[in-house]
């Protein structure tokens, strides 16, 4: 791999850009693989990319139906932060946002992390009782966290509306100032020129269609729309169809598979510096570096894989948006899509072993997967390695929902579900 | 927005009057206290998520208000058919599920 540098720049300037080498290579795949990870999104790319950097197993290879970055990785607003209620969520989000302040550096690939702050807006009290209960319980876990009055939050936001006679007032606003975005595409981009230069085969265009297991119950590969490959380790990283790949294996999920949709407008200039969310109204909004707002709205409410989703569900948010922020009321959206979200009862991710011998699974990560993509990857490939779970993950068992050992964001998350 | 025909009231009828309540017959224990984790944990939290033919059940919330069950392809969203609670799961869909059946 040739490293990403302002020399390498000058270099290629001098001779017409054509000593640029591909990101990674589509290798044909071998019979045989130590570990299969099954799904090219960004928390599978950076599970096979530490597997290889920290834990020194390359025969790899990342098996992807369509092409790398192509599902929630490229679909989602992008957005990062670490301010969830219980100490487990706090653990391993705050372990990915740590990872994320660095990430650009350690990849040699400008993933553009930038920590600009998330704000997220409090409407009544029983909302100003929750974020407060946050921001307390954040930083007692060492996450920065602030309470904002609504002119503060005005002065953090200036389009922000705080009119007393808004539809949805703002009464207040938590902002965790380390929070951000960070460029959807080139964290997986990044991910993949990393593994693939370690020696991780990704393999595109790839589709799981059925898990081998042998008499003993354990994993002996996968078969695939390319044929079989074998690996007595496969880890499942699979979103809205863990639970699709996980049936092939014979385990049933504890999952829901919802349409999640979001929307860009037309580019213009800087006007939202921060990220603004709310989650009574079920809005969330900022500004990518090309200058388009970029809007999430909530799930549909019924169980799709369609990509797609009702045009209600986007049409309650941008009520909002426009309410938020009534200088937007005349911007026009350029366009909109959908993903589907694997939903967990408790609305936190399972990153565990599986009752089958070689078989992992990191899924559930529902509306809010992408923040986590570097602390999920990285402690997913440790669970691998070390057919053990790192401390981090531990608590993000399939067997909690038997126990009743739950991490129960749902009722607690500081963001719309 | 999907249109939904609601099998009390007989007619198709938007989304936004309904509630998707999950998965259909999915039965609750008579002795609810005396199942095993397993067994609760079968009833409680584990779906079948299906990518295909779905049975789940729907609320007319902003109409009859009553619960009624579909059968709906998770692939294209489309609604196959309809039917009121309490009638057993289809055991032979429609063929041509263009035709949303009501019975």
């Amino acid at each position: 791999m040739k490293k990403y540098s302002v020399f390498a720049i000058a270099r290629e300037a001098m001779r017409g850009h054509k000593g640029w080498e591909e990101q990674w290579s589509s290798p044909e795949p071998r019979k045989e693989y130590d570990v299969i990870i099954v799904g090219a999104g960004g928390h599978g790319l950076a599970t096979a990319y530490y597997l290889a950097a920290q834990h020194g197993i390359t025969n790899v290879a990342v098996l992807e139906k369509g092409w790398l970055g192509g599902g929630n990785t490229g679909r989602n607003t992008t957005i990062i932060r670490s301010n969830y209620l219980y100490d487990e969520s706090a653990g391993i989000y705050d372990h990915a946002l740590k990872l994320w302040d660095g990430l650009s550096q350690e990849l040699n690939y400008n993933v553009m992390y930038s920590a600009r702050g998330v704000m997220m807006l409090a409407h009544n009290v029983h909302d100003i009782q929750v974020l407060k209960r946050h921001v307390h319980a954040n930083r007692l876990n060492g996450i920065d966290n602030e309470w904002l009055t609504p002119e503060q939050a005005k002065e953090f936001c200036p389009p922000l509306n705080i009119s007393r006679d808004a539809r949805y007032p703002v009464v207040g606003a938590a902002l965790q100032r380390r929070g951000g975005t960070a460029r959807h595409d080139a964290v997986a981009w990044g991910y993949a020129r990393g593994a693939s230069a370690r020696g991780v085969h990704i393999i595109q265009n790839c589709e799981v269609t059925g898990v081998k297991r042998a008499a003993n119950g354990a994993v002996t590969g996968v078969e695939t729309s390319r044929g079989f490959i074998g690996a007595k380790k496969v880890g499942v990283v699979a979103a809205g169809h863990s639970s699709v790949i996980m049936d092939m294996a014979g385990v049933r999920m504890p999952l829901e598979s919802y349409p999640l949709q979001a929307l860009v407008s037309e580019p213009v200039k800087p006007v939202v510096p921060c990220v603004v969310m709310s989650n009574t109204v079920h809005a969330y909004i900022s500004q990518s570096d090309k200058g388009e707002l970029v809007i999430g709205a909530g799930t549909d409410q019924y169980v799709s894989y369609s990509q797609t989703g009702g045009l209600h569900i986007l049409q309650h948010t941008l009520d909002a948006i426009c309410e938020m922020f009534p200088i937007f009321t005349r911007m026009k959206m350029l366009r909109s899509w959908g993903g589907i979200v694997d939903v967990t009862p408790d609305r936190s991710p399972i990153l565990a072993k599986t009752p089958v011998k070689g078989l992992y699974v990191n899924c559930g990560w529902g509306t809010g997967g992408f923040k986590a993509t570097p602390g999920s990857g990285n402690v997913f490939a440790h669970t691998i390695a070390k057919d053990d779970p790192h401390p981090i993950n531990a608590p993000f068992t399939l067997e909690r929902f038997r126990t009743g050992r739950l991490i129960d964001e749902a009722a607690a998350a500081a963001v719309a579900h | 927005m999907l249109l939904i025909r609601c099998p009390y009231c007989e007619e198709e009828r938007p989304e936004l009057e309904f509630r998707n309540a999950g998965e259909a017959h999915v039965a609750r224990s008579a002795n609810i206290a005396g199942e095993s984790d397993d067994d609760f944990e079968k009833f409680f939290f584990i779906r079948s998520n299906p990518k295909g033919i779905i049975y789940e059940r729907w609320r007319h919330i902003h109409g009859c208000a009553r619960f009624f069950n579909a059968v709906r392809d998770t692939v294209t969203d489309r609604f196959i058919m309809t039917y009121k609670a309490g009638e057993p799961k289809p055991s032979k869909l429609p063929k041509n599920s263009n035709d949303v059946v009501s019975k």
